[in-house]
């Protein structure tokens, strides 16, 4: 394979998969690197019923169809490396793949995306898949008549702890401040549920158990008084962090750590482009991920024609 | 059957002739959702590199499953995958729940080691 390619998209989630097509599409020489699997959260999806004019697919199929989209318009990806290194700063970019393959280009897209928000507290490594779960239609059947906590409180939470009452015999939401932040039908959907209640201005600030989680320590937000509860499971949705540390430094990041963009997906470091929920905004959807691909792609695009203009010229000079 | 590369286990039967033609055997115990598509995909990028590793998946709902849903060592296991590595016939370590790479390739590494 040759190692130079026009545009590097680090991330193939649905904002880096889109901004393949657009590249690959206009014929421009793309290559996608991925840690992990290609998809990104759309893969953690199980029914996606909010994509305009597909009723409803499940993340994996919508993952792959657009995995496969780019591939057709003869974008490269590899997927499951690891980016060791990198040098964005100069005019060719560099990024070293498994300590060993280095590949340049002219322009990169960064499109990491986010992870869930961890509770960050100890006992969580170790109970992990011993109770404590951040997927509920993975895990909800393990959990039939017992009792179990969902902690957060956006729209996540309030709709998982909703289908979570299907399996469980009593949902306790724990959420950290005095009023939710998700959107009122789910907010009304979850007050109306017999199974569900509520502990508010609360957080959970240790897991306890022995060979699985038996009860958790929670700390009043008000009193910093601590209590604790017996319980058989924690599902945890208090959000995603953006996978922009790597970054830290190297282009501006804000307060809560995603990258600063422009309206053209510019970062602060020229030839360098963002896209997706790694990203400075309110909303992260698939659609607005897409739209954000959609942007960088074409940016990048306008930044690598302009230098292979030049390169032109100055040859023909 | 689980849409994976890996080599499928259908049946009790198909999991202890696997168990008996190789020393060391990782099969990870799932559905196709989201804690267990990344664990798939990482087993068959991994195939490529650990040879004297036999990969496999089984599906979790399907009844003869029980040979691994009812190991003693998945007795405290609230998450899918159930993820379990066999040295010789016999369960050497099991995992619950989503892995990284560097998870399981610690746990290949540790318990699947490779004797010349
Ligand atoms: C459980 C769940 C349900 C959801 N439901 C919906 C829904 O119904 N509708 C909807 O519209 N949205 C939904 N969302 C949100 C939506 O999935 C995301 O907003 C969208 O997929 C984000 O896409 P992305 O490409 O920006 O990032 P991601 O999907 O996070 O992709 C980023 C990719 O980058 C890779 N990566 C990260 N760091 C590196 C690195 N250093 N090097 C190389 N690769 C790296 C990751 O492995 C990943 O593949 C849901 C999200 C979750 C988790």
């Amino acid at each position: 394979m040759n190692n130079h390619f026009d545009v590097i998209i680090i991330g193939a989630g649905a904002a880096g998969l889109t901004a393949g097509i657009y590249l690959s599409r206009a014929k421009i020489n793309t290559l996608i690197l991925n840690e992990g699997t290609a998809g990104g959260q759309m893969v953690l999806t199980h029914q996606i019923a909010n994509y305009p004019g597909i009723e409803s697919i499940s993340g994996y199929e919508l993952a792959s169809n657009m995995k496969r989209q780019a591939q057709n318009f003869g974008c490269t990806i590899r997927a499951n490396v690891k980016i060791t290194s990198f040098d964005l700063q100069g005019e060719t970019k560099k990024v070293v793949v498994n300590n060993k393959e280095e590949y340049t280009s002219h322009a990169v897209i960064i499109a990491t995306g986010g992870r869930p928000r961890p509770a960050g507290v100890p006992g969580e490594d170790e109970y992990k898949g011993k109770g404590i779960s951040y997927c509920a239609t993975c895990d909800g059947d393990f959990f039939q008549d017992k009792e179990i906590v969902v902690l957060g409180g956006g729209n996540s939470a309030l709709e998982e702890a909703v289908s979570l009452t299907k399996y469980a015999a009593k949902v306790t939401i724990i959420h950290q401040f005095d009023n939710f932040q998700a959107f009122e039908h789910y907010v009304s959907e979850a007050k109306k549920n017999p199974k569900i209640s509520f502990i508010m201005e609360s957080k959970i600030v240790e897991f306890i158990g022995n060979e699985k989680l038996t009860r958790i320590k929670i700390q009043n937000q008000k009193d910093l008084n601590t209590s604790e509860i017996n319980i058989d499971g924690v599902f945890i949705f208090i959000g995603y962090v953006p996978n922009s540390e790597r970054f830290e430094g190297i282009i501006e990041l804000n307060e809560n750590k995603e990258i600063i963009v422009d309206k053209n997906m510019n970062t602060s470091l020229p030839g360098v482009f963002a896209a997706g929920d790694n990203i400075a905004k309110r909303y992260r959807q698939v659609t607005t991920a897409v739209a954000d691909g959609t942007i960088a792609a074409l940016s990048a695009a306008e930044f690598v024609n302009n230098i292979k203009k030049n390169i032109n010229i100055e040859e023909s000079i | 059957m689980l849409r994976t590369n890996l080599t499928h286990i259908l049946s009790e039967k198909e999991h202890s002739e696997l168990l008996d033609n190789n020393e060391n055997v990782m099969i990870c115990c799932g559905r196709m959702g989201p804690m267990c598509i990344p664990v798939y995909a990482e087993m068959e990028e991994l195939e490529k590199e650990y040879k004297h590793v036999k990969f496999a998946d089984m599906e979790f709902d399907l009844p003869d499953a029980k040979v691994i849903r009812e190991l003693p060592e998945c007795r405290n296991f609230f998450g899918i995958p159930f993820v379990i590595y066999y040295k010789n016939g016999k369960v050497v370590k099991a995992t619950s729940s989503i892995q990284s790479r560097e998870q399981i390739t610690s746990n290949l590494d540790t318990y699947l080691n490779h004797h010349e």
